[in-house]
């Protein structure tokens, strides 16, 4: 069962400018991207710095308001629901954010900051809070004496730690993690991935997991769906990335990850071409400016998402050329 | 012997026994502990190490750019750039280094982007100080350094605010300002973490492009060890402050002779299907406090080869004739080195 349906979800963003400061046009952050996440299951994103991941990610919690299409939690339209109607939500659903500095308000202790959440939520009595932290901070593997300390006084990655266990004291049901390892070294990253694996088997939890790094959501995810310009341009299960992958950008994200092998060094794929502008949407393809294999089709018309197989949904008319005919929006997304 | 060491130029940078505390309410800690090694121009070394090791202190006491009223660079280090010692450079003597000759890219790029200028204004600053371009040519400038990064739509981009660009496009904003000047010797800490990899492929492509066009040497901290696999000539691996092996990309990957540097290679992410989903091999326990060091090996606590003395006595750094160096009581490989180092294994 679908614990999260996410059907047309758009986010365009407006910009100002000139000496009116009125509005003279968007940001397509996120374009009529539809998916569904299953109980227990881990979706990961990955794309292009400033493909809308964040933004998307926030979207899921309403941390951003869509701009139109709609979001259903176990059965619940959450775009319609009101700031009050919302707040039970806000418990179950979670969010590690992005960027670990700016993230944590610098005047509060670990203590404090985890303490307004589990307070907020009435996670535990009050004369059980200490305990509960200090069982928190143990669980992300932290030093009991982080409790007392301040952001600052922490590295990228013990606060990295710290946004996880921020996010994990109100025992939620579905987290989104926005980059959560980016910023650790592999060892606390295999920590931290193993930290959620473990959370995930304990809690059940459902994760939506974004990163820039294919390797980690390949070994970390069940499923994978790549954006490119706020459109889902390949969707496919993480075990067949490797033999089974269409898109020519997911093709490119492969082929740009460095190998951790001195001995394999390669030339990393680089694309040509100008990064488009989330101002100025291409007609067609969003990545005919870049795109290797791109024929005039891309330039003329949007590529539709074609389900190739289950659960293997491709948006490109190259990749797609040898399926007849583009079938219908398929019902389930799983 | 192309790459490993060169052995026969005389170093950019040569940094000698610094150290580096910081005074906190529970006492003075030493983040950096007697570091030492070179970069030679057109090198890239790697900076490794568990997060909080000290490769930001490290990178930040070099350019002297830590909070002075808390820190302070021992006076025993050395720290020779064009026999300048930058330890205890003045402050107008490290101003006119700074960005002009040695760059750094920050790690944080939102906190060292200024939020309340447009980018375009920052990058115009960076050239005022660093360039004689007249206003116009300063704008024409940076709109071509945030092309040269591939920001889209640089004419447009130039007058908006950080807050309003993607993590990773106000990286690329940083990466363009340290750029401005053509440095000699490039610190790129954590330089693509918040990239994808299409994009990163272009940053080390573009740090490849400065270090062979004018023969930059560029000292590289990354976690990321596909990316030192991919760029790097020497890689030091740091611990608790101290750096505990240094050696090449090859010896580091291949012959690994400290057991933090083999457990930091286990715990990659391996791909394929058997691997899928499964628990990664971490390294137990954590890092010591700064506050509370052990007597003996800083690592012993988490170290599968520990022995007793490893917890009485530190082990020292071991230099060997061919140009390594680690900091263990029992090396991984205690058979005599292959005579390959820096050798035909190593790709030009
Ligand atoms: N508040 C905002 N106002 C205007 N534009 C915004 C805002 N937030 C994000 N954007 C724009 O929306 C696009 C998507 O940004 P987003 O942060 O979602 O990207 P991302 O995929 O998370 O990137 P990264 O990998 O760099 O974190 C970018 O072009 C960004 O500049
Ligand atoms: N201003 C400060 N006051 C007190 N301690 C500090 C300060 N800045 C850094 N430290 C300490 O110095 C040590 C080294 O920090 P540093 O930022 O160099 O780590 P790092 O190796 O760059 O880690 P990461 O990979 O997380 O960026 C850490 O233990 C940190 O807590
Ligand atoms: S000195 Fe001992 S404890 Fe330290 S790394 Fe070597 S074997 Fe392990
Ligand atoms: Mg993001
Ligand atoms: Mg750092």
């Amino acid at each position: 069962m679908s614990l999260l349906e996410v059907r047309h979800l758009v986010k365009h963003f407006p910009v100002r400018g000139g000496v009116l400061n009125r509005v003279v046009g968007h940001v397509h952050a996120v374009n009529d991207v539809s998916f569904d996440v299953r109980k227990g299951e881990t979706l990961g994103i990955v794309g292009e710095s400033g493909c809308g991941k964040s933004t998307l990610g926030k979207m899921l919690i309403r941390l951003i308001e869509p701009t139109s299409g709609t979001i259903t939690y176990e059965g619940q339209d959450i775009t319609a629901l009101s700031h009050s109607q919302m707040m039970p939500l806000r418990r179950t659903m979670q969010i590690i954010f992005q960027d670990p500095y700016s993230s944590l308000n610098p005047r509060l202790t670990v203590r404090s900051l985890l303490k307004e959440a589990i307070a907020f939520h009435r996670i535990v009595a009050r004369n059980e809070m200490d305990d509960y932290i200090t069982e928190l901070i143990r669980r992300v593997g932290l030093r009991a004496d982080a409790a007392d300390k301040f952001p600052h006084e922490f590295s990228g990655g013990q606060r990295q730690r710290i946004g996880i266990a921020r996010a994990l004291a109100t025992k939620p049901e579905f987290i989104v993690a926005d980059e959560p390892v980016s910023a650790l070294d592999v060892s606390i990253q295999a920590q931290v991935l193993n930290l959620l694996m473990d959370l995930k088997d304990e809690f059940g939890l459902t994760l939506v997991f974004i990163s820039h790094d294919l390797k980690v959501i390949q070994h970390f995810c069940d499923r994978v769906m790549v954006m490119y310009l706020g459109h889902a341009v390949e969707t496919l299960p993480c075990l067949e990335l490797d033999e089974q992958v269409r898109h020519p950008y997911s093709k490119a994200l492969l082929g740009a990850n460095p190998i951790d092998d001195p001995d394999q060094r390669r030339p990393l794929t680089i694309l040509q071409g100008d990064v488009p502008s989330p101002f100025h949407m291409p007609a067609g393809c969003p990545f005919i400016g870049r795109c290797p294999d791109v024929i005039d089709r891309c330039r003329a018309e949007m590529p539709p998402i074609v389900e190739r197989e289950p659960g293997h949904r491709v948006a490109c008319w190259v990749a797609n050329e040898d399926v007849a005919e583009p079938a219908a929006p398929a019902k389930s997304l799983g | 012997m192309i790459q490993a060491g060169q052995p026969h130029s005389e170093p950019i940078l040569s940094v000698r026994h610094l150290t580096t505390r910081f005074r906190t309410d529970l006492g003075l800690v030493t983040a950096v502990d007697d570091v030492s090694f070179d970069i030679h121009a057109g090198e890239t070394v790697g900076i490794v190490g568990e997060s909080g090791c000290g490769k930001t202190v490290t990178s930040k006491s070099i350019m002297r750019l830590l909070p002075e009223r808390v820190s302070r660079i021992d006076p025993a280090s050395k720290i020779m750039f064009r026999g300048m010692n930058l330890a205890t450079a003045s402050e107008s003597r490290m101003r006119s280094v700074r960005g002009d000759q040695i760059a750094m890219i920050f790690q944080e790029p939102m906190t060292s982007l200024n939020p309340v200028f447009r980018i375009g204004w920052q990058i115009e600053e960076a050239l005022k100080y660093h360039t004689d371009l007249n206003r116009a040519q300063r704008r024409q400038r940076s709109i071509e350094m945030l092309r040269l990064v591939e920001i889209p739509n640089p004419e447009r981009r130039i007058s908006e605010y950080p807050h309003q660009l993607s993590g990773g496009m106000r990286q690329r904003v940083m990466i363009a300002i340290a750029l401005c000047c053509e440095p000699d010797i490039l610190i790129a800490d954590e330089p693509t973490t918040a990239l994808d990899v299409t994009i990163q492929a272009q940053i080390l492509n573009l740090m490849e492009g400065l270090k062979r066009k004018l023969n930059t040497a560029i000292m590289l901290i990354t976690h990321n060890l596909g990316v030192v696999a991919q760029v790097c000539d020497r890689v030091l691996v740091m611990y608790a402050g101290r750096v505990i092996e240094s050696g090449t990309v090859h010896d580091i990957f291949h012959r690994p002779q400290h057991p933090y540097t083999q457990a930091l290679l286990e715990s990659i992410p391996k791909r394929g299907r058997r691997e899928h989903g499964k628990r990664l091999p971490t390294i137990p326990g954590i890092v010591p406090s700064l506050h509370h060091l052990p007597a003996g090996c800083r690592f012993a606590e988490r170290c599968r080869f520990r022995q007793d003395q490893c917890v009485d006595h530190e082990p020292e750094l071991l230099e060997t004739s061919d140009g390594r160096a680690y900091r263990c009581f029992f090396p991984i490989t205690q058979a005599p080195m292959a005579p390959t180092i820096g050798g035909s294994d190593v790709p030009a």
